[in-house]
């Protein structure tokens, strides 16, 4: 087992040489950097499928959410919001949405004031839609000021550290996983996915639109570096901008180990052993009293962390928050068949499907493109014309390839290339 | 009268476009659910590639200088419809056929589903590229409007062509599926089957049968949305992908496993979308004479904005998840 993952990283050491001599440096350097980013991804996701067994469908939410925390942490302040109206008329819109979310508490507990059955269903019901009614009338007039010219027409940043920003994607991605899973984990496989995708696609719409605190699709650059611009090496040119990259692929390789540590410990425990049972046979782990609910929500949590971190890692690295750059295929489907094909249920195969399937992904666009320039050469000297608009069409083949290296794996090596090893004591 | 019409063109008829599309994809997942046991992501490209089938042969019938009153995209859409029937029993022979021979759980279905929406996705885009294409290139989209100036309307009753033969359409296939799965044999052995699969094989069911069949009317269906959406809208790579999940939240409102739930769940979701985005101002306007003066209705008085017109679909799959996950009829619990 050992000596087939070593000669599979081998195999992976020798391809990343091999797109570094071929593609270049500067380019093999960033596709670096985010593959460690998506590793870090793909652990999350590892923890949730691989541990947990959990279906979750709304990595792109929790991608957005990592991405919206660490703009939000790390870009410059914007002086011309905060000397404004702005912040007032928010805190107005804030103590609106308590004040309903109070009213649909009260209507929940309505029981106790003798109303019950379907009457407390109807009085729960107008309690959400007045409250929806009283958030709305103070947040719609404080967004339309923030945005105009008067408001500063965003938030703006805190800038504070990016690292800071990391943390609190991290942090931010569990509160919301926190709401995500008690909502949806009592639910059966197929309906968590559809039910996390729903909601990973509400989290989309939500941060395209509220052009008041993401800015939209007018989008938010320059995100600041944790570590040193190029620019700030002296000399300039190719030698600082690789000096640069390596100083962030060094710190996100860092976090990547700080968490494949903590994972892999949690896993050997006697923690990781309840997870594996309850993923295997909940019914037989709670009847040993275990709180499966609980376990769930809270690997799921866990697992959410590791994805909003991620999530801002990638975006502090390109330093552009785009929220329309968010596809559910480039975004959750890919992170899924990462895992797949990498191994569920083992972080070095997660690890490994991660930077190999990103490495085929980033790849496929520039050998199709070869491939397309030979069989067009080909077919135009045999006299059957030239293949028209090679560029586009290369671009689109990257979504046919990773639809055929995960139905390949499925058929051929449905564990995954790394496989989980059930450690059987005594 | 005005605002009554101004409601109808809006809402009725824009629901019910949106829910005849939506009622027909997810009675194909509803379906392939109740047979199979599992979430059929690449619906939405069995939708799209159903309507890239029609537009081709559109665009052969075109060309052999055939002509009709009717959009070219309904004369083609029977045999598009077979070739899609033909495609999608393809693609269950090609990738869930040997993984239900290994005994693969449901979830690996599912994913082998999103590998498969992945392919056709790509191949798709690689014959087609990115860009959009339309129906009504060479012929003209005739929209009918009924004046109505005689009940005291200023503003024309608007449908369009297609639209109107859509839910035509729409409502001929239901009939035709409710009789097929009442009346014949196989429709009734497909019901059996889908509330208990081992007691039908064990009851001499053919169930291999069956799941033909099940794909046979998933992708017929299937290609007749997909067909009536791009010939609504644009043709474009992305076309149903974009709406697979409200399709979704339509089977399971309705009941996973139901197909009239599934109807029911896609008109549903098709009347509340546009329900939901729905300007009352327009409508309330002559309250404005007798409301006081500092409780006049604002310019735009809809209960969402309408560049959240998608996550209304999301927001009903959500609570019905949380307070009844069987749906309306009852179908496979969760």
């Amino acid at each position: 087992m050992i000596q087939r993952s070593l000669t599979l990283f081998a195999g992976l050491f020798a391809l990343i040489l091999v797109i570094g001599w071929v593609m270049g440096l500067p380019f093999t350097s960033s596709r670096l950097v985010e593959a460690a980013a998506y590793a870090l991804i793909a652990l999350g996701l590892n923890l949730q499928w691989g541990y947990g067994g959990l279906f979750n469908f709304g990595i792109m939410g929790f991608l957005m959410v990592g991405g919206f925390a660490v703009t939000f942490i790390s870009y410059p302040v914007n002086p011309q919001f905060w000397g404004a109206d702005g912040p007032w008329l928010l805190g107005r819109a804030l103590l609106a949405f308590f004040a309903g979310a109070l009213l649909v508490l009260a209507a929940r507990q309505s029981h106790r004031a003798g109303i019950t059955g379907k009457w407390k269903t109807v009085l729960t019901v107008i309690a959400w839609f007045v409250a929806y009614c009283i958030y709305r009338s103070q947040i719609d007039p404080a967004a339309a000021y923030i945005e105009s010219d008067a408001g500063g027409k965003w938030v703006g940043g805190l800038g504070a550290h990016p690292v800071l920003g990391w943390l609190f994607g991290g942090v931010l991605a569990a509160a919301i996983a926190y709401f995500v899973g008690k909502i949806s984990l009592g639910l059966r496989t197929d309906y968590l996915a559809i039910a996390t995708i729903g909601i990973s696609e509400i989290i989309r719409a939500l941060i395209k639109n509220m052009d008041w605190l993401t800015r939209g699709t007018l989008t938010v650059s320059p995100i600041p570096w944790p570590v040193p611009l190029p620019d700030a090496y002296a000399g300039g040119g190719q030698p600082a901008l690789l000096l640069a990259r390596g100083g962030f692929l060094l710190l996100a390789i860092a976090v990547l180990a700080i968490a494949i540590l903590l994972i892999s410990r949690a896993y050997a425990g006697p923690w990781g052993r309840m997870m594996r049972a309850i993923r295997d046979n909940h019914i037989a782990s709670a009847s040993m009293g275990k709180n499966v609910t609980a376990r769930q929500l809270e690997i799921f949590v866990f697992g959410s962390v590791l994805m909003g971190i991620g999530g801002a890692m990638l975006v502090s690295f390109v330093q552009i928050f785009d929220p329309s750059s968010y596809q559910p295929i480039n975004h959750t489907f890919l992170i899924w068949v990462m895992v797949i094909v990498g191994g569920a249920g083992n972080n070095w195969g997660a690890v490994f499907g991660a930077v190999l399937i990103w490495l085929i992904w980033v790849i496929s666009e520039p050998l199709a493109k070869a491939v397309f320039d030979v069989v067009s050469y080909w077919s135009s000297t045999a006299g059957w014309g030239a293949i028209p608009d090679i560029e586009a069409r290369s671009a689109q083949m990257r979504v046919f390839v990773l639809g055929l290296v995960i139905t390949i794996a499925l058929r051929f090596a449905p564990k995954g290339l790394i496989p989980e090893v059930v450690r059987r004591e005594g | 009268m005005t605002e009554l019409i101004f409601f109808i063109n809006q809402v009725v008829i824009s629901g019910a476009v949106l829910g005849c599309i939506y009622a027909l994809g997810a009675v194909g997942i509803t379906l392939v659910f109740g047979i199979l046991r599992f979430a059929h992501f690449a619906h939405s490209e069995l939708m799209t590639s159903g309507a890239f089938f029609a537009f081709l042969l559109a665009g052969a019938f075109a060309a052999w200088g055939i002509t009709a009153p009717i959009p070219m995209g309904f004369v083609v859409l029977p045999i598009a419809m077979v070739i899609s029937a033909i495609f999608a029993l393809g693609i269950d022979k090609g990738f869930y056929a040997p993984l239900r021979k290994r005994g693969a759980k449901p979830v690996t279905l599912l994913i082998a589903s999103i590998g498969v929406t992945l392919m056709v996705q790509g191949l798709i885009r690689l014959f087609f590229g990115a860009g959009s294409y339309s129906f009504f290139e060479t012929e003209t989209k005739d929209v009918f409007r009924v004046d109505l100036s005689a009940f005291g309307s200023t503003r024309p009753l608007v449908i369009t062509e297609p639209q109107l033969l859509m839910i035509v359409v729409t409502a001929l296939s239901v009939i035709a599926l409710h009789l097929f799965l009442t009346r014949s044999r196989l429709g009734k052995a497909m019901r059996a089957m889908a509330d208990n699969a081992d007691l039908a094989q064990v009851s001499g069911i053919n169930t291999a049968l069956v799941v033909r069949v099940t794909w046979i009317i998933a992708g017929a269906l299937g290609c007749m949305a997909g067909t009536m959406l791009a010939l609504d809208v644009t043709l474009k790579p992305d076309l149903a992908f974009n709406i697979i999940i409200p399709i979704f939240a339509a089977a399971i409102v309705g009941g996973l496993g139901q197909a009239y739930g599934a109807i029911a769940g896609g008109l549903l979701i098709g009347f509340a979308e546009s329900l939901a985005v729905f300007n009352w101002t327009m409508v309330l306007r002559p309250l404005n004479a007798i409301l006081p003066e500092w409780l006049q209705l604002p310019a735009t008085l809809a209960f969402v904005p309408t560049e959240y017109k998608l996550t209304v679909a999301f927001v009903i799959l959500v609570v019905t998840l949380l307070v009844r996950p069987t749906g309306i009829f009852k179908g496979a619990s969760s």
